[in-house]
């Protein structure tokens, strides 16, 4: 009976039991239909976040060539190992077994990771670029231990010519975070690649062409499934330059070892036809994903070889400015071709002598001796009474001191000073023996060799002022048609012909004439004007120091009685212009004859 | 051992409703392996049908053996898993960082699976042996107080604390079901609330890092999303996503495209939420659910005290099981690695889950006989 009571008391309580598993069912449902029925659209909104994917479809950069079709950039494709941070679940894990193939330590990509925090986490992040097709098997079959990591097939930018015109094509890299946030690349995703420097950069818009997108649906670790919707990219615009690379490598190798660079202009036109600066670097390796070492190492090298000394480069135009202090005197009716003076090594002026290039003299020297003979006292006599306001507005009408608007980045104006650009920037009134310096392109004075050629070519040219450019034409993708570009007129200077015609005569003197400082420019191809120059670099006494040496100038045109091209050759460091310089211009002026004909 | 009475006395209901749930259970795992499973490899559902054949020959055995032999033996077996589980503890193998698994010739076994079971036999034939009309006093409880926290301790060392918290409720649901003095009840509550925050301190200190960082992503899945937070995250994904008549099967996203783990074991019931939504999970609660009143009805109908406590108790475990496994993938319990029971894919869990529901069987079918 006991034992019946006991059971009963028992069966109750499992009652209660059974009450408390109903209501633990219940809860479960109530869970679920909240989860499933008040909630179901914002899980199935997730569903599809994590299932869909938007992903970016580069387009090929536009192919650049020169003006006789030769390829100067193209892509060919690269397989690249990417990462998405959002498809990671153990990085650690993950960095460890890729570190093998990326050759690349932990730490170091963790780091590289860490910096790329900001970006899209469902982009891929290019960890190494170029692997090898057994590597890229490699990832493929241990995909499914490598979630988040991916192969990524790029259209990788490819200079076949190397070094050879790296300054004027520049190269590409990624869009970096700044750049993000600059209008011009507003619709650019990050990981973009986009041109950095040279004509790469000033045509990115023209060249990267827009990016597609694709809707995929992938799976956990980020691989896709399949394609939902697609939207293709525009492939970038093909461009063509002025550039003929054959000009530019008889620059570049005519230039050798030596620091300097060289600029050739259609005369006319103002048209680029070769742009060579040394030292250069090579474009190929700049374009790819550089480690912080090798870019220290391109950055801090004392040659600065990413600098384009032909339009970032300033020098004193040393006596090639005789030119325009020529062109001055004649309009402004300082002097008179008959006018002579007497030179005798050096000219007093103040408390000192201001001493001409030879020691001994020209002797009696008019105009055109001047020029054959790059007489200095001539030119500081003229420049004392012209005064240095009035040689700044002759510059400026030759284009010095301001930007030639070649399209190109970064150019530099150089400086031609004035009395009040000295109260300005000195706070110290202007000394009259400082013009003595100015009248034969020291001193203040500072100039591009892209600023040279222009100057020279202005004579040239009939006293025109063009636009240097590099664009010739472009191959539109969408409109399947090639646009070419006039020749831009800056000014006219007004200069009198007559005048021109003087100068030119003493330019081809300066080549021709027994006493001449450019006979080595001398050709049997065809005929050359030209004018030698030396920027000093410090006062004379320290010369012969090698890096103290004086930089070589040497700007010419031919053929003299219908100029065609134009030439500046500068050589850093080369001693006097007519020995360093004019051969340069010489063989690029023959090697454009030649192909003339 | 299938004679002319055992046939007769069958429950056919009951049967139907454990294999509806096996059978809802492989079309989740056929769909939930579907994507991943090599070429070569034998399907994982077609090994599953293997292990519920097996399954229902231990059904039928524990249905043969009669439970009071099995309550005769009760403490050698409990004697027997206690040895089980110090092998373990000194030559398990390991899995996900815990020490649970026994490697025997080609198979391996979970020694935690028996020592539930073994508790909960021991301290069934403790309380039927003495009991106490007025309900148990403190000295009346040391012994089983003994018996549940030897292998509580030793399967939380493992560590494996989802078993251990099994035990744990299953013995306080026993415990309740004997009786306690309300004198003691009383005490006994406020020892606990008094010595909680020690108690915590010691159980905290002892958890290993990946069950700390469960727990807290537990408390908040979306502070590691892409770490230990993503199982739960993703689940309730793919539950939520399912929304009333689900996504069809084969047609989960969420599990489809792998970003559902473990999905064919603990977290079966996801995938099945995702591709049958909440229709599929109403039919399928209403099948457990009749299950269990079964087999509560079973206890309360149950010839003697033993058998009340014993099919208590396996049907305790059975139901912990569930709310624990599905609560999990629901999000409101924190991830502790146990199988949902007859759907997630698993010899030992089959087996076990199986051989249980045969005592059931036992149980039932013993009201009818009387020696």
């Amino acid at each position: 009976m006991e034992q019946q009571d006991n059971n009963r008391g028992l069966q109750q309580r499992i009652g209660y039991l059974r009450a408390l598993f109903i209501f633990l069912i219940a809860v479960i449902l109530f869970k679920a239909w909240h989860m499933q029925i008040i909630k179901g659209k914002y899980y199935r909104a997730l569903a599809e976040n994590n299932r869909v994917r938007s992903v970016i479809i580069s387009p090929l950069r536009g192919n650049i060539y020169d003006r006789n079709g030769e390829v100067m950039a193209k892509n060919v494709a690269s397989f690249n190992l990417g990462l998405v941070p959002a498809d990671i679940k153990d990085l650690e894990l993950t960095l460890k077994r890729i570190a093998p193939i990326t050759g690349i330590s932990t730490d170091d990509m963790k780091e590289f990771i860490e910096e790329n925090r900001n970006s899209d986490p469902f982009s891929p992040l290019i960890i190494k670029d170029g692997i090898s097709m057994k590597e890229v098997a490699l990832i493929e079959s241990w995909r499914w231990f490598l979630p988040g990591v991916q192969v990524v097939v790029e259209g990788k930018r490819e200079y076949p010519n190397q070094k050879s015109a790296a300054h004027l094509l520049g190269y590409v890299g990624e869009i970096s975070k700044s750049q993000l946030q600059e209008p011009e690349y507003a619709s650019e995703p990050p990981g973009r690649i986009i041109g950095q420097y040279g004509i790469e950069k000033v045509y990115d818009e023209l060249l990267r062409g827009s990016v597609g997108r694709k809707n995929v649906e992938v799976d956990a670790t980020g691989s896709e499934r399949r394609v939902l919707s697609t939207h293709e990219p525009v492939s970038g615009d093909n461009i063509i330059l002025s550039v003929d690379m054959r000009l530019q490598k008889t620059a570049e190798s005519a230039l050798g070892e030596k620091n300097g660079a060289v600029v050739v202009m259609k005369t006319e036109t103002g048209e680029i036809l070769a742009l060579a600066s040394n030292p250069a670097f090579d474009p190929n390796l700049l374009s790819r994903r550089l480690s912080h070492k090798v870019w220290q190492g391109i950055v801090s090298n004392p040659a600065h070889p990413l600098n384009n000394r032909a339009t970032q480069g300033t020098y004193p135009p040393g006596s090639v400015f005789k030119i325009v202090m020529s062109a001055a005197g004649l309009e402004e009716g300082f002097i008179d071709r008959r006018d002579r003076i007497q030179c005798s090594g050096g000219m007093p002026f103040g408390n000192r002598v201001f001493r001409d290039w030879k020691a001994e003299g020209h002797g009696s020297v008019d105009l055109y001796k001047a020029i054959v003979e790059s007489c200095d006292v001539y030119y500081y006599q003229l420049g004392n009474r012209m005064g240095v306001d009035m040689i700044q507005k002759y510059s400026s009408m030759f284009g010095l001191g301001t930007l030639t608007g070649i399209d190109l980045p970064s150019e530099k104006k150089g400086l031609v000073p004035s009395t009040q650009w000295k109260l300005a920037a000195r706070k110290e009134p202007w000394y009259p023996g400082e013009t003595l310096s100015v009248a034969i392109g020291q001193g203040y004075m500072s100039v591009t060799p892209l600023q040279q050629a222009l100057m020279v070519n202005t004579v040239a040219n009939s006293g025109i002022l063009v636009r240097p450019r590099i664009l010739k034409g472009v191959i539109s993708e969408i409109y399947k048609r090639t646009y070419e570009f006039p020749p831009v007129e800056v000014r006219r200077t007004g200069i009198n012909a007559e005048s021109l015609r003087l100068i030119k005569e003493a330019l081809r003197g300066v080549v021709y004439n027994p006493g001449g400082t450019g006979g080595a420019a001398r050709s049997s191809l065809t005929e050359i004007a030209g004018k030698t120059g030396t920027a000093q670099v410090v006062g004379r006494k320290l010369q012969g120091a090698g890096r103290f040496n004086d930089h070589a100038w040497f700007a010419a045109f031919a053929p003299v009685d219908k100029p065609e091209i134009t030439v500046a050759v500068l050589v850093e460091h080369g001693g006097h212009g007519g020995a360093a310089a004019a051969p340069v211009a010489k063989q690029v002026i023959e090697e454009y004859v030649k192909n003339a004909k | 051992m299938l004679n002319k009475g055992t046939i007769a006395l069958f429950d056919w209901k009951a049967f139907i409703l454990i294999v509806l749930i096996m059978i809802l259970g492989l079309s989740t795992i056929f769909s939930a392996t579907y994507t991943n499973t090599p070429v070569n490899a034998t399907p994982l559902y077609i090994k599953q049908i293997g292990w519920i054949i097996i399954g229902i020959f231990f059904l039928l055995t524990g249905m043969s053996i009669d439970y009071q032999t099995i309550a005769r033996y009760a403490y050698h077996i409990y004697a027997f898993s206690f040895i089980l589980l110090l092998v373990v503890l000194v030559a398990g193998r390991s899995g996900f960082g815990a020490q649970r698994w026994i490697a025997i010739g080609g198979f391996s076994f979970q020694p935690s699976e028996l020592a539930k079971i073994a508790t909960a036999f021991a301290i069934t034939r403790y309380f039927s042996d003495y009991p106490a009309r007025h309900g148990y006093n403190v000295r009346e409880l040391v012994i089983p107080g003994i018996l549940i926290a030897i292998p509580v301790v030793l399967v939380l060392k493992q560590p494996d604390l989802g078993t251990g918290m099994v035990i744990t409720f299953v013995s306080v649901v026993l415990i309740f079901l004997v009786r306690i003095r309300s004198r003691l009840l009383g005490i006994l509550t406020l020892l606990i609330l008094m010595t909680f925050p020690f108690l915590w301190h010691i159980f905290w200190e002892n958890l290993k890092q990946y069950q700390k960082t469960r727990l807290l992503t537990f408390i908040n899945p979306s502070a590691d999303p892409t770490g230990t937070g993503y199982h739960i995250i993703q689940s309730k994904i793919a539950i939520g996503s399912g929304g009333f008549f689900g996504k069809g099967i084969l047609q989960s996203t969420q599990s489809q495209l792998n970003f559902l783990p473990a999905r064919h074991t603990d977290f079966i019931f996801s995938v099945f939420a995702e591709e049958w939504g909440f229709l599929g999970i109403f039919v399928l609660l209403i099948l457990y659910l009749l299950l269990i009143t079964w087999g509560l009805d079973v206890a309360i109908k149950a010839k003697d005290r033993l058998g009340m406590l014993m099919a208590c108790s396996i049907i305790s475990y059975f139901t912990f099981y569930c709310v624990i496994n599905i609560g999990m993938t629901l999000g409101v319990f924190p991830v502790v690695g146990i199988p949902l029971p007859l759907m997630s894919y698993g010899g030992t869990s089959m087996i076990t889950t199986l051989f249980s529901l045969g005592i059931l069987f036992n149980i039932r079918k013993k009201r009818f006989l009387f020696y």
